[in-house]
């Protein structure tokens, strides 16, 4: 009848012999099932907490503008100050930099370059290096052009990189039709080398 | 000299402490647990070294699959009634109780108003055959119902915060129309949400 606790230490030969006389019971349970299915529970809810823990990049985009507003608004920068980083398909990054007159003559040098460590951080240091000793600190402005055949996560990388350098000053625009050409022009001659 | 006998202990310990550790702990997560809904479509988040954690409350999830669909969706259940007959009203679209019940529980819309009350019919059980195939929130420029749904979700709660959680492999055009429809109604300030990489250096 009374709640039988098996701790072992209890078998006094036969049954008969303790007739009559109350069963004295441990006070100690056998703790070690609980304590398994406590931690089993334990580990799940620790499992399941720890893996949902999204992380957010906050991006603040210009608002939009009419004509008109845009034409109030703009402001003149000096074009070997700008970066034009053209993201396109493959993960590939395409970069120029050039100076007024390069620009009106169409003069313009397209690089290639890509997302790893030695890739677009590189880049955006040297050049930023470059237009610092120019123009003084702070003063290089990153257009950021992304095609429609690249990828969101090219985005989100370009952008990124953007603050590990503590790069602040950047725009997303979008590409000139020029521009596509240009890099379309760089692939094809890339595809005609290899 | 008589050799020292080692006395001999019990092999029980007693695990009580133990116990009341454990049970501390199973309580603590129990409760700071938030189980996720059951979500339409699975994206893979790009990485970056962003370390902002999500806003937990008045956030507008606006979600991109890998094959550019969209779906929206708010986190609070209440509003989400208010934003449904807010959508009904202005789509001329009649929404039963139980219909309305059932959208309350649905973590994001993810069809065309045309053929939500269709969408809400089927028993949420069986949705995962049709969550494969749906094709997303029209966000063309001609028939743009993302912005509809902003509209009126911020007129439920103008709180209202926007997060964008797209897929790594989206195309961005998508990513892009999404972000220019929000532009269009003046939001200018939004999140991306990204998952957490360490930065090499």
């Amino acid at each position: 009848m009374a709640a039988a606790v098996d701790t072992g230490g209890e078998s006094r030969g036969p049954r008969g012999k303790k007739k009559g006389r109350k069963k004295k019971g441990s006070p100690w349970i056998d703790m070690t099932p609980m304590v398994d299915v406590a931690f089993l529970l334990l580990t799940f809810f620790v499992l399941t907490t720890t893996l949902s823990t999204p992380t957010t990049m906050p991006v603040v985009v210009p608002p939009k503008m009419t004509e008109k507003e845009k034409e109030e608004h703009q402001e003149k920068i000096q074009a070997s100050k700008v970066l034009h980083l053209i993201v396109d398909e493959d993960d590939k990054i395409y970069w120029y930099q050039a100076s007024e007159e390069e620009l009106k003559e169409g003069n313009i040098e397209l690089n290639q370059t890509d997302f790893s460590k030695n890739g677009l951080r590189k880049v955006l240091l040297q050049v930023r290096k470059k237009v610092e000793e120019k123009w003084g600190p702070n003063q290089m402005v990153v257009l950021i052009k992304v095609t429609d055949k690249a990828k969101y996560k090219n985005f989100v990388d370009v952008l990124d990189e953007m603050n590990v350098v503590e790069q602040r000053k950047y725009m997303l625009v979008e590409p000139e039709p020029e521009e596509i050409e240009m890099v379309e022009e760089y692939k094809a001659k890339l595809r005609g080398e290899s | 000299m008589p050799k020292i006998k080692a006395a001999r202990k019990s092999t029980r310990i007693d695990m009580t402490p133990m116990v009341d550790v454990a049970f501390l702990l199973i309580t603590f997560f129990m409760l700071t647990i938030k189980f996720r809904p059951q979500e339409a479509i699975q994206v893979e988040l790009p990485f970056s070294i962003a370390e902002t954690p999500l806003p937990e409350r008045n956030m507008a999830i606006i979600k991109i699959g890998k094959q550019g669909q969209v779906f929206f969706g708010i986190d609070s259940k209440f509003d989400r009634i208010e934003m449904l007959r807010k959508m009904a009203n202005r789509y001329q679209i009649e929404f039963t109780e139980e219909q309305e019940e059932r959208f309350a529980l649905l973590p994001e819309v993810g069809v065309a108003m045309s053929q939500l009350p269709q969408y809400l019919d089927i028993d949420p059980l069986e949705r995962d055959e049709v969550n494969k195939t749906l094709r997303g929130i029209p966000v063309d420029s001609a028939h743009n119902e993302l912005r509809d749904w902003i509209v009126a979700a911020r007129l439920t709660n103008p709180k209202l915060r926007f997060a964008i959680k797209a897929d790594k492999d989206t195309p961005y055009p998508v990513v892009k129309r999404v972000i220019e429809t929000l532009r269009e109604k003046k939001i200018n300030r939004f999140y991306l949400i990204t998952n957490l990489e360490g930065v090499e250096k």
